[in-house]
C-alpha cells in the first residue's frame, strides 16, 4: 500500500492542533482507566480504598474522564485531521478557532476535575438533580460543551467554504461523515446546555430555590442517546472509509455510506425516552413512539454490517480466495490497523443485540439500572468504539508526528487488542450475568443486610475485578504505544489511509448534501417526538426540588 | 442510487424482522396492557408522609379494588420505609412508592418490578406474588454515599 509517491499529508500546523486534543484524550484514558480498575477492585469486596477516598468520587472520575473527556477530545482531534486531509488545510482563522475550542474544553475539564477531586461534585457524569454539585463543576462542563461547539463551528466553516468554491461537486466521504457527526453533536448538546444553563446553574448558585426534576432528566436524555452515537460514528467512519484502504480493498458504496449516516442523524436524537422507560410522569404511548424511532437506527446498522463484510469478501476474492468463507483468511491478520478495529466490529454484534433488549419498552424493566447496562456500554463504547480509536491512533499519531509504527509496536498493538478482548469478556460477561440476577449498577460493595440474592452476585463481582485488572494492563499497553508514537518512534512517513470507491461506482447524489432538507427533517422528528410530552411534563409538574449533597 | 441485489434481500429481511418485532412489542403494550410503570400522579416532595397513602407505609389490605393489598414505600437517603414486609403467597398487590429527597431506584431482584422514584412523582406497579421466597429491594440509582446500603426485604409466605 505504501507507494513511493509523496504521501498526502495533514499540514503540520493542523497536525499540532489534532495532537493537542489527543494528548488530553490519552491523559484522560490513563487516569480514568486507573479509576475504573479501583472500582472493580472495591466492588469485589476484597479491597478498601485508602485515605478515605469515596467509591463514588472514583466513579465520577471514571465516567467524566472516559465518557466525556476521552471521547470528545479524541473525536475532535480525529475530525480535524480528517477534514484537513480530505478537504484541505484549515485557514488560519479556522485553525485559531479550533485552538480556542481546545482551550475552552481543556479549561472546562480542569474546572470540573478540580471540583470532583475536592469532593464537591460526587454526582457521577450524569449529574442528576436534585443532587447538587458545586457551581464550578457545572460551569466547567458548560465550557467543555461550548468549546466543542467552537471546534465544530471551525469544521463546519471549513466545509462550507469548500462547498462555495466547488459548486455542484460532492464533498469527500470522510469530511461529509465528520460534518454529519458535528451537526448531530450540536443539535444534541442543545438539550444538556439548556438544562445546565437554564435550570441547574441558577439553582446551584442559589438564584432559584427549586428545580423541576423531570424536565431536567428529559433534557439530559435528549442529549444522552445521541451522545453515544457521537462516539460511535467516528468508529463507523474508520470502518466504512479507512479500513477498506488499509486492507487494500475498495469502499463498497459511497452513496450507501452517506445514506446510512443521514439515517443516524435523523434517528439518533428523538429517542431519549427509551432511557426513561420506567420513570413516572411520562405517558407510555409517547415512550412507545420513541421506542419505535429508536429501533429505526437498526436499518443503517444493517447497511453498515453488509457494506463492511461485502468489502472484506470482495477483497478476499480479488486475492483468489475460494469457497464460502475462504476470503476470511486473506485479510491482513498481522496489521494492527486492521485487526484492532476488526475486534471492535465483532464486539458490536453482541453489543447491538443487548441494546435491542435495553430499548424494548417492557423488557427494559428486567435490566434497567442493573449492572447489565454497564456491561452493555463497555461492549459498545469501551470496546467497539475505543478499540477502533486505538486502531486509528496506530497510524494517525505517527502520521501527525512524522514517525512510523515499528514492527515491534505493531505486534504490541495486536497483543493489546487480544488482552482487551480477554479482559472485556470477563468483565462485561460477568456484568451482563450479574445484571440479569438483579445486581445494581453504580454501587459500591454491599452485602445488603446478608440477603441471599446479594450473595449470588459476589462471584460475578470478583470476575469483574479480574477482567478490570486485565483491561488495565491493556490500557498500560496502549499508553506505551501512544508515548512511543508521539515521542520516540523512528522518524519517517506514515500513510493516512483514505478509502477509494469501487471502480465504476456512480457518483453520490447531491441531495445528500442538502442540509436544509436533512436538518429540517431532523428538527421535525424531534418536534414530533418531544413537543406534546414535554408540554405535558411542564403543565403537570409537581412542586420543584431543593438541592441535596449526600456525599 | 444503485443497491446491490444481496443488500436488497438483506435489508428487506432485516426491516421485515423489525416490523414484526415492533408489532409484538406494541400489541403487548397496548392490547395486553404490558406498559412500563408510568404513573402520572404528582405529590409535594416536602410533605411526603403526611398524606395518604404515604402516611401508612407497609402492606395495607384494601377492598373493592382490582388488587387485594397496597404495599406503600417511602424512600429517602439511604433507606426504605418499611425495611421488611411479609406478603401472603398469591396476593395481588399494588406497589406504590415515592421519594422524600433525591432520585432513587426501586428494584425487586428476581422480579420484573423495577422503577424510578423521582421527587414529586408517585411510582406504581401491580403484581401478583405467586412464588414464595425472599425478595431483595435495592436502590439502583445513585443517591449519595450510602447508596449501596439502601435496601429492603419482601418475604412472600404461605
Amino acid at each position: 500500500m505504501m507507494n513511493s509517491n509523496k504521501l498526502e499529508k495533514v499540514d503540520s500546523r493542523d497536525a499540532k492542533l489534532s495532537m493537542a486534543y489527543f494528548y488530553v484524550a490519552f491523559i484522560a484514558l490513563a487516569l480514568g482507566g486507573l479509576a475504573g480498575l479501583l472500582q472493580t477492585l472495591v466492588r469485589s469486596g476484597k479491597v478498601v480504598l485508602p485515605w478515605g477516598i469515596d467509591y463514588y468520587q472514583v466513579l465520577t472520575v471514571h465516567g467524566v474522564l472516559l465518557g466525556l473527556v476521552l471521547t470528545t477530545f479524541f473525536i475532535m482531534g480525529f475530525q480535524f485531521a480528517l477534514i484537513s486531509r480530505t478537504t484541505g488545510t484549515f485557514t488560519n482563522g479556522a485553525r485559531i478557532t479550533g485552538w480556542v475550542g481546545f482551550w475552552l474544553m481543556t479549561i472546562g475539564t480542569a474546572m470540573a476535575a478540580t471540583m470532583v477531586l475536592l469532593k464537591e461534585a460526587s454526582v457521577l457524569y450524569t449529574f442528576y438533580a436534585p443532587l447538587m454539585a458545586h457551581p464550578i463543576f457545572y460551569i466547567g462542563l458548560t465550557l467543555v460543551i461550548v468549546g466543542s461547539w467552537v471546534a465544530g463551528g471551525s469544521m463546519i466553516a471549513t466545509y462550507a467554504k469548500w462547498k462555495r468554491n466547488n459548486p455542484g461537486k460532492a464533498s469527500s466521504l470522510l469530511t461529509f461523515m465528520a460534518i454529519i457527526n458535528t451537526f448531530m453533536w450540536i443539535i444534541a448538546t442543545l438539550g444538556v446546555a439548556a438544562t445546565v444553563l437554564i435550570q441547574i446553574l441558577p439553582w446551584s448558585l442559589g438564584l432559584v430555590d427549586t428545580i423541576d426534576i423531570l424536565v431536567s432528566r428529559t433534557l439530559f436524555w435528549y442529549f444522552g442517546h445521541p451522545m453515544v452515537y457521537f462516539w460511535l460514528l467516528p468508529a463507523y467512519m474508520c470502518w466504512y472509509a479507512i479500513v477498506p484502504k488499509i486492507i487494500g480493498g475498495k469502499i463498497f458504496s459511497d452513496s450507501l455510506a452517506r445514506l446510512s449516516f443521514i439515517l443516524f442523524l435523523l434517528f439518533s436524537i428523538p429517542v431519549g425516552f427509551h432511557h426513561q422507560l420506567v420513570e413516572p410522569g411520562i405517558d407510555p404511548a409517547w415512550k412507545y413512539i420513541q421506542v419505535v424511532l429508536t429501533f429505526m437506527v437498526i436499518i443503517p446498522s444493517l447497511m453498515t454490517a453488509f457494506s463492511l463484510f461485502a468489502t472484506f469478501e470482495s477483497f478476499g476474492r480479488s486475492k483468489g480466495a475460494k469457497g464460502l468463507f475462504g476470503w476470511f483468511r486473506k485479510l491482513p491478520w498481522g496489521d494492527a490497523r486492521f485487526v484492532v478495529p476488526f475486534i471492535g466490529m465483532l464486539s458490536f454484534i453482541p453489543a447491538g443485540a443487548g441494546g435491542i433488549i435495553n430499548a424494548s419498552h417492557q423488557m427494559n424493566a428486567v435490566i434497567h439500572n442493573t449492572i447489565w447496562v454497564t456491561g452493555h456500554f463497555h461492549l459498545t463504547a469501551a470496546t467497539a468504539v475505543v478499540l477502533t480509536f486505538f486502531g486509528i491512533s496506530y497510524w494517525l499519531i505517527p502520521h501527525l508526528t512524522g514517525r512510523v509504527l515499528t514492527k515491534a509496536m505493531n505486534k504490541l498493538a495486536i497483543i493489546q487488542g487480544i488482552v482487551w478482548t480477554i479482559g472485556m469478556s470477563f468483565m462485561s460477561g460477568a456484568m451482563h450475568a450479574a445484571g440479569l440476577l438483579g445486581a445494581p449498577r453504580r454501587s459500591s460493595f454491599s452485602e445488603y443486610g446478608g440477603a441471599a440474592q446479594a450473595q449470588e452476585w459476589i462471584p460475578y463481582q470478583i470476575a469483574q475485578a479480574v477482567g478490570g485488572s486485565i483491561l488495565f494492563i491493556g490500557i498500560i499497553l496502549v499508553l506505551i504505544i501512544f508515548i512511543n508514537l508521539a515521542f520516540f518512534a523512528p522518524k519517517g512517513e506514515t500513510e493516512f489511509p483514505v478509502g477509494e470507491v469501487a471502480d465504476g461506482a456512480e457518483k453520490p447524489p447531491l441531495v445528500f448534501e442538502n442540509w436544509k432538507l436533512w436538518l429540517g427533517i431532523s428538527a421535525a422528528l424531534i418536534l414530533f417526538a418531544y413537543t406534546i410530552p414535554f408540554i405535558d411534563i411542564i403543565q403537570n409538574a409537581p412542586p420543584g426540588s431543593k438541592g441535596y449533597k449526600f456525599w | 442510487m444503485h443497491i446491490h441485489k444481496f443488500e436488497k434481500i438483506w435489508l428487506t429481511f432485516g426491516i421485515g424482522c423489525l416490523i414484526v418485532f415492533l408489532s409484538i412489542v406494541g400489541v403487548s403494550a397496548f392490547y395486553l396492557g404490558n406498559q412500563p410503570p408510568s404513573c402520572l400522579t404528582t405529590i409535594d416532595p416536602e410533605t411526603v408522609g403526611e398524606k395518604a397513602p404515604f402516611d401508612k407505609p407497609g402492606l395495607n389490605k384494601v377492598e373493592g379494588k382490582e388488587w387485594d393489598y397496597e404495599l406503600v414505600y417511602v424512600a429517602s437517603a439511604f433507606s426504605y420505609n418499611p425495611t421488611q414486609v411479609e406478603v401472603p403467597l398469591g396476593a395481588k398487590v399494588k406497589v406504590i412508592a415515592t421519594t422524600k429527597d433525591v432520585v432513587h431506584g426501586f428494584e425487586m431482584a428476581g422480579t420484573n418490578i423495577n422503577m424510578m422514584l423521582e421527587p414529586g412523582y408517585v411510582s406504581e406497579v401491580v403484581t401478583t406474588f405467586d412464588k414464595a421466597g425472599e425478595y431483595l429491594i435495592v436502590c439502583n440509582e445513585y443517591c449519595g454515599t450510602g447508596h449501596h446500603l439502601m435496601h429492603s426485604m419482601v418475604k412472600v409466605v404461605e
